[in-house]
């Protein structure tokens, strides 16, 4: 027993083995689900992938480093519209370089806004980044001949390989590109938020006279932060492009950022597992309360609204009943079972060092 | 609290440059002046205490130093070399560690990483992100000394504790205890007994006389008693100007110290016009 245990202390003593461990079972179960699921599902299954890359990326910014960001959709955009243009003239580009240009694109524009946003706070940071998400799409609008206007540009889905089998599902290998891209997205952010980068995030957040006191150069660590969420919602933009089929403004609206930043806070804000909880809400519930409207028989006035109304409803609900968001409220439900177990309430482990914690009270 | 045999150590390679010289500082906010032509040293191995009332200047003093303040005129250098213009943040890595008389506790960290966070050494990015080994090792590394100075403090039992949850006296260990993590060679404390019990300002007292072997120590005080058991010299402050400096002795026997400050109610320390 002993012997058994520390073995396996052994092998999870290192942080990137640990956290590759648990990255390859959530891989391996996510691609077993993918193959028990119909199109339909897989679809979904994408999608949350896909928020997920993006809520995990804005969690770190606004959650854990304290810069609120409105303009996360734009920064999706700048993703999408760079897989696009690729696609257009390079349809055979493999997928895995096509993600990595997007990410790298994203990124760069991504420290252009970092630098502009280091320099402002709170109300001001929110009003530049609303301006980044509404006028950033009227960039496609103006220059048609290159982003296609309103109607966008197509984009060819990514063909599945040969390996697989002639039959092998579409949506199942999009489904598969997503959860991987999700899955090295939580590990590396994970990695992050466990060493030196997630307490510099954190301490900028909480009190940035104390942060460059103890060393922590604030201004690039805002950059920081900013850059890698950009690069995030790059990822996550290009994969919605495959997604969609079509790159177009109207796929990146106002409402797409505010739909990220309802999904960081009703997952738990500043948790990497919130994110993807979050995710989880942001594309199943409408889907529900959509199914819910459509079985009652109403007038279609009202009946087209309802899913929006019960949507509305469900979050506020949540945050009443959640105030910290579903991981908050999963930790809290799992530290009463721990305590009861072992009958010491609060407990203090030693050295442990809880990478996605949420600030106690924020 | 454990004592060590440190006391006993004589510092090495002393020199005879002052750790930190400030010459002829002003600053001024709007209409108030701060500082006036405040001129002051401190040299390697000193426990200089600054007093004076509230609004002397004394944190504006702190701030001067630490960049967060843009002096009108003057000079500071430390070890010999022009201060000013450094970037708060790169202080750390010259030796000079401040705690904030409002404490600066990050309250979305533990304990723990609160005092982590306060060394200069840390795991390079590309290092964190991989999670290479180094970064682990570093981040062990970084973990077993905040530990040891946690214990040192006597509140190793808090490491993972969120520091709001704690009582004041433990929440005043912890911002020192992240000021030790950087082992710097000039501490500046702003205030760190108001609010402590006596017990608690007697093991302070206590602390800083060991630290005399290892770094300067520059405190910001209004508690005397505490002023007086630690200091070296006391330099006192009165509307932004130093009106006398010497041994607590002297200080104490100076007529003009007494009608400026001595005489007077101590002022209750209020909360803090920090950076
Ligand atoms: N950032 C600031 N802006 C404007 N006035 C300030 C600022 N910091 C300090 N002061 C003023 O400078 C004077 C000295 O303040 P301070 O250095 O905090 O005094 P002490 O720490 O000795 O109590 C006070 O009159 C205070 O109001
Ligand atoms: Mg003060």
């Amino acid at each position: 027993m002993v012997a058994v245990r520390s073995r396996a202390d052994r092998l999870v003593a290192s942080t990137l083995r640990r956290h590759l461990l648990i990255a390859l079972g959530a891989a391996v179960v996510l691609l077993l689900l993918s193959a028990q699921i119909g199109a339909y599902d897989d679809y979904n299954l994408t999608a949350v992938a896909i928020f997920a890359v993006a809520a995990a990326g804005l969690t770190l910014l606004t959650g854990l480093n304290g810069q609120l960001s409105l303009g996360h959709g734009a920064l999706m955009a700048i993703g999408a519209y760079t897989t696009s243009l690729l696609l257009k003239d390079h349809r055979q580009l493999p997928v895995i370089v096509v993600l990595l240009i997007s990410v790298v694109s994203a990124g760069v524009i991504g420290i252009a806004f970092g630098y502009a946003a280091a320099r402002l706070r709170g109300p001001y940071l929110a009003g530049a980044t609303l301006t980044l998400a509404v006028a950033l799409p009227q960039v496609a609008t103006r220059y048609k001949s290159i982003f296609g206007g309103e109607s966008g540009l197509t984009v060819p889905p990514s063909a599945p390989p040969d390996w697989l089998g002639a039959d092998f599902p579409p949506e199942r290998w999009l489904a598969w590109i997503a959860v991987a891209a999700a899955v090295v997205t939580m590990l590396l952010l994970a990695n992050l938020l466990r060493s030196a980068p997630g307490r510099a995030f954190k301490a900028v957040r909480d009190n940035e006279a104390a942060a460059a006191l103890a060393g922590i150069d604030v201004a690039r660590t805002q950059v920081l932060a900013f850059v890698i969420s950009a690069a995030c919602a790059g990822l996550a933009g290009a994969l919605f492009a495959y997604w969609s089929g079509i790159t177009s403004p109207a796929g990146f609206s106002l409402s797409l950022s505010l739909q990220l930043i309802t999904a960081i806070v009703i997952g738990g804000l500043g948790s990497l597992a919130g994110a993807v909880w979050g995710s989880i809400v942001l594309v199943f519930v409408p889907l529900l309360t959509s199914g819910l409207a459509s079985s009652v028989h109403l007038p279609s006035a009202v009946a087209d609204n309802l899913p929006l109304a019960i949507y509305g409803g469900i979050l506020v609900i949540a945050m009443l009943v959640a105030p910290h968001g579903i991981q908050g409220a999963l930790r809290r439900i799992l530290a009463i079972g721990r305590a009861r177990r072992e009958h010491t309430p609060g407990g203090g482990q030693k050295g442990v060092v809880d990478w996605d914690d949420p600030a106690p009270g924020t | 609290m454990e004592k060590r045999g440190e006391g006993k150590e004589e510092r090495v390679g002393e020199l005879s440059r002052p750790t930190l010289e400030v010459v002829d500082l002003t600053v001024r906010f709007g209409g108030i002046l701060a500082l006036d032509q405040v001129s002051l040293r401190i040299d390697a191995g000193e426990v200089v205490a600054i007093i004076g009332p509230n609004g002397a200047g004394k944190t504006t003093l702190f701030n001067a130093v630490c960049g967060f303040v843009r002096p009108g005129s003057g000079r500071i250098d430390y070890r010999g070399e022009p201060l000013l213009g450094t970037a708060p943040h790169r202080l750390a890595r010259l030796g000079i560690a401040r705690t904030l008389q409002s404490l600066g506790l990050w309250p979305g960290l533990s304990v723990q990483e609160n005092v982590v966070a306060g060394s200069n050494r840390r795991p390079g990015f590309v290092s964190s992100l991989l999670a290479l080994p180094s970064s682990d090792r570093i981040e062990a590394e970084l973990a077993s000394k905040a530990h040891d100075i946690l214990g040192r403090l006597g509140i190793a039992g808090y490491a993972s504790a969120y520091p709001l949850t704690l009582p004041y006296g433990v929440q005043k260990r912890v911002i020192i205890a992240r000021a030790l993590m950087a082992e710097p060679s000039l501490l500046l404390l702003d205030e760190p007994v108001s609010g402590l019990s006596a017990e608690d300002i007697d093991e302070l007292a206590g602390l800083i006389k060991q630290l005399r072997t290892r770094m300067c120590v520059a405190v910001v005080e209004h508690h005397l008693d505490f002023v007086m058991a630690i200091s070296d010299r006391i330099i006192v402050l009165n509307v932004g100007r130093v009106i006398a400096s010497g041994t607590p002795k002297e200080i104490r026997d100076d007529p003009q110290v007494a009608t400026a400050y001595l005489g007077e109610d101590v002022p209750t320390p209020e909360a803090s016009s920090d950076a």
